[in-house]
């Protein structure tokens, strides 16, 4: 036991690494991190002048119908479906989480049109823009498994039809559309995941970098 | 509201009334978004980070 006591590190020994700084990721992903993403564009106070639009409310507005998915999905995940077809309350969360996801793909949709039309991807975006490509992906993903996790006869029209689909794309052995359990999962869990993770990390990055001057703002538009 | 869609049908085109007055809208709101000034737009610095 003394012997344990003894060859455990003190605190000045288990401080040391960060003394050398080759060897402590701690301390190179916290520069890398005050470098790349300080603290003034994370929150930033003022902005561009020609951030004064409306266009660029599309991006905020799809995140806050985000936010309210994810809140009434929550609470769905939580009841189950019978809760959400036989209670009054049910029926009303099952119908804030339909709507918000409507609002959703709409203003996203915006969002992406006004990104197109301003080139979104200029000066280094476009890992930014591709990520929202992904985003949009996977997003349709996560709407069509919701769709077939509504437990009522729309989702079994829906399943039943696209199972020739997934069939004839040769993924039907391991995405099967009728197995409620591997869509319902699919959809509560792993592809939500997915979308926030991509967001968050879509709002870092257009954070890290600024808003894209407009084409005309700049002088000369560069690919 | 589960009673099926009545759809727009000419020649090649093929699409339910509520989605193009969906999409319909959100061409509106685009335009829209383009035109009108945004509220204390002036008031914004031109602090530009990228």
């Amino acid at each position: 036991m003394s012997e344990t006591a003894k060859s455990a590190p003190t605190g000045a020994s288990a401080a040391s690494p960060s003394s050398n700084p080759s060897r402590s990721w701690t301390l190179r992903v916290r520069q890398a991190i005050d470098s790349h993403l300080p603290m003034d564009h994370l929150l930033p106070d003022r902005q561009p002048y020609y951030i004064g639009s409306w266009v660029y409310v599309f991006g905020v507005v799809t995140i806050a119908a985000l936010v309210w998915v994810i809140v009434s999905g929550v609470v769905l995940s939580f009841f189950g479906p019978q809760w959400w077809h036989d209670s009054s309350v049910g029926r009303f969360f099952n119908s804030l989480h339909f709507w918000s996801v409507q609002l959703f793909f709409i203003f996203m949709v915006l969002h992406l049109w006004g990104q197109y039309f301003m080139a979104g991807w200029r000066q280094g975006r476009a890992a930014t823009w591709m990520i929202g490509v992904v985003i949009f992906g996977i997003s349709i993903l996560t709407a069509f498994t919701g769709y077939l996790s509504q437990q009522n006869f729309a989702s079994q029209f829906v399943a039943l039809n696209a199972k020739d689909a997934m069939n004839g794309a040769g993924i039907g052995a391991f995405f099967n559309v009728l197995n409620f359990g591997q869509m319902y999962g699919l959809h509560v869990m792993l592809l939500p995941i997915g979308v926030t993770f991509l967001v968050v990390a879509h709002i870092v990055m257009v954070r890290a970098r600024g808003v894209v001057k407009p084409i005309d703002a700049e002088g000369s538009a560069r690919p | 509201m589960d009673s099926p869609a009545t759809y727009l049908h000419s020649g090649f085109i093929l699409i339910s009334w509520p989605n193009l007055l969906v999409i319909i809208g959100m061409l509106v709101l685009f335009a829209v978004a383009l035109v009108v000034p945004f509220p204390h737009g002036g008031d914004h610095d031109d602090v530009g980070n990228s």
